[in-house]
């Protein structure tokens, strides 16, 4: 019996994030937010701080550990078909900010033709 | 008076014996909410008249003999991100201005079902985000202990209103600790159960993997009274634990001897932690060791990559749920945009809060292209590794003790330029919620004037013994001591 080599973990280690003001716009606009220049600047710096902090996961080996996307090991439960009584549009649309009728009211989606 | 901050039971007794009227503590609770509360920020939203009417309802109940439980005609207070139909909820978020909720929480709802009187709700960091109830858009809450200290977080309205007298018991939520920080801070007990334990239907979610609701009370039988009527399976939310509600009030025997305490070494180390901390909780230990219980060290190894792990995993679950705050079905809409786009950005750049919006970015970049694996899917791996070491430690052990806090209550505006700082202040409690564990703050004396909190972990469902072992000690150590000048 050979003693087993000192091998290194496997590792995957992700360079560390550096975030631009460019990055934080692009996810700025992903997450439908808008931020000034000054905030934008601000955050890349904070973002880019707690992201070296997470940066060290990468030095653990998780070679085949299967991940946890959730505490409860619950098979996912089922229930009989019936249907249950809906909440009431009425109510539903209690709170909408605008609505016609039974819809909520938005801004125009698609941009009017030009002319 | 005599009782104003008696255990639950007591008050019960009194007002089954006629000595006192639901109508008359309710009335109370609202008053001390109006002075000591206002003076904590506790409160966001009073339900004077609907309590009152409530309480009078309850007295009639019992008259009738009719009395529901102990709980009849309590009052107690809700976190603003529960909902009850008919009342706000907030979130303490711009966002949800105005937004009347057209149903209840099913923690609410069996509250309100054992008779217990919601006089308001409280206080708390915006969605939940944050660990010092200082981003809130009603403004930082305060300390009952101590003015110029922040009450902890993110449940801290609902620790300080407790503290401070105002209610026996409030209901909180905790997807990192926001219950048992803030209940260290202000030196009252917090329980977050088994995750799934209590239905999260009508909790407004953060992280839904890790958000579950709990108790802070004045003692480990208030909590346990409060919980049993709370826990329960719910159709309504999948992942409620399917097991019946478990009895816990008569468990509490006060006999700890034979219980295997678990001290994790990863844990008591002296760097990093308050000293004072450090020794409030040794004491407590050594106080359940003379009474029986007995002590092993145990070894949490992944404990240092579990704030990493967390804020990864709790920043990619709120930018997913955060998404539906979209000025669409309810909350605030901004005015004027031309377009469905400028009018979601602007809505969510103007309700949002610095915090939130930071945590919705970072999640937003965790599970972007390319970054997924080595952040989102990697923190899910090392989460399954934080799982594994509680595993092996609850082979050798059956609680787990450690302080709940690193600190002390630290003064408004200490953290809040620091968002890294501040996260780091949540190392001991984050991992029971990435691991789903039930978990309880109790108070176990003071260091330089501010409570301290002792953190019990247990096995998943395994909340009667948190409790059972909490209120032995509270019988060894006595009442804890109350924030200066409260009732």
């Amino acid at each position: 019996m050979c003693p087993k080599s000192e091998k290194l973990p496997s590792r995957r280690v992700p360079p560390p994030a550096v975030i631009s003001r460019a990055d934080v716009e692009r996810i700025a606009a992903l997450a439908r937010l808008s931020v000034s220049d000054a905030e934008a600047d601000r955050l890349a710096v904070e973002l880019e701080a707690i992201l070296a902090h997470a940066e060290q996961l990468g030095g653990l080996d998780t070679e085949g550990v299967p991940p946890t996307s959730h505490p409860a090991e619950l098979a996912t439960p089922l229930r009989e078909d019936v249907p249950e009584p809906p909440l009431d549009p009425e109510r539903a649309l209690a709170n909408a900010p605008e609505r016609e009728g039974f819809a909520f009211v938005v801004p125009r989606v698609i941009e009017a033709e030009e002319g | 008076m005599a009782g104003e901050r008696g255990a639950i039971r007591a008050l019960a007794a009194e007002l089954a014996a006629g000595r006192r009227s639901a109508e008359a503590l309710v009335a109370g609770s609202l008053e001390r909410a109006r002075a000591e509360g206002a003076r904590c920020n506790a409160f966001v939203h009073l339900r004077a008249e609907a309590a009152l009417a409530e309480a009078r309802a309850s007295d009639a109940r019992r008259r009738r003999g009719e009395a529901r439980s102990a709980l009849d005609g309590i009052p107690v207070a809700i976190k603003d991100n529960m909902v009850l139909e008919g009342e706000p909820t907030g979130c303490a978020s711009r966002i949800l201005e105005g937004y009347v909720s057209p149903f209840t929480a099913t923690a609410v709802e069996k509250l309100r079902a054992a008779g217990a009187v919601v006089i308001g709700s409280t206080n708390m960091d915006e969605f939940a985000m944050g660990s010092s109830t200082e981003h809130s858009s009603h403004g930082p809450a305060r300390n009952p202990w101590d003015a110029s200290r922040t009450p902890g977080g993110s449940s801290g309205g609902s620790a300080a209103a407790v503290a401070a007298g105002i209610v026996p018991a409030a209901l909180g939520s905790d997807t990192g600790g926001s219950i048992r920080q803030p209940a260290a801070f202000c030196g009252v007990v917090g329980i977050k159960p088994t995750y799934g334990r209590v239905s999260r239907w009508g909790l407004v979610a953060f992280a839904s993997s890790l958000d579950q609701i709990g108790v802070l009370a004045r003692s480990a039988s208030d909590a346990a009274l409060v919980l049993e009527a709370i826990a329960g399976h719910d159709p309504r939310d999948s992942t409620s634990i399917p097991q019946p509600a478990p009895r816990l009030g008569e468990r509490l025997d006060g006999d700890v001897s034979g219980l295997v305490i678990g001290l994790p070494r990863e844990y008591f180390v002296e760097e990093g932690v308050d000293p004072g901390v450090l020794a409030r909780v040794r004491e407590a230990v050594t106080r359940l060791e003379r009474a029986g219980a007995k002590t092993r060290e145990v070894s949490l190894p992944h404990t240092r990559f579990a704030i990493a792990t967390y804020y990864l995993i709790a920043t990619a679950e709120a930018s997913s749920n955060l998404a539906r705050f979209d000025g669409v079905r309810y909350g605030r809409r901004a005015a004027g945009a031309r377009d469905l786009a400028e009018m979601y950005r602007r809505t969510r750049s103007e309700g949002f809060g610095a915090e939130v919006k930071r945590r919705i970015l970072l999640g937003t970049y965790v599970l972007s292209a390319g970054y997924y694996d080595a952040y989102y899917r990697k923190a899910q791996q090392v989460r399954t590794l934080l799982r594994r070491d509680f595993d092996a430690a609850f082979a050798a052990c059956d609680l787990i003790a450690t302080p709940t806090s690193p600190e002390t209550a630290f003064r408004v505006g200490a953290r809040t330029a620091d968002p890294l700082r501040m996260y780091l202040s949540d190392v001991y409690t984050v991992s029971a919620n990435l691991a789903g564990l039930p978990g309880l703050s109790l108070p176990c004396g003071l260091a330089e004037g501010l409570p301290v909190g002792l953190q019990l972990l247990a096995p998943p469902l395994e909340e009667a013994l948190l409790l059972r072992a909490a209120d032995a000690f509270e019988r060894l150590a006595g009442a804890p001591p109350v924030p200066p000048g409260a009732a």
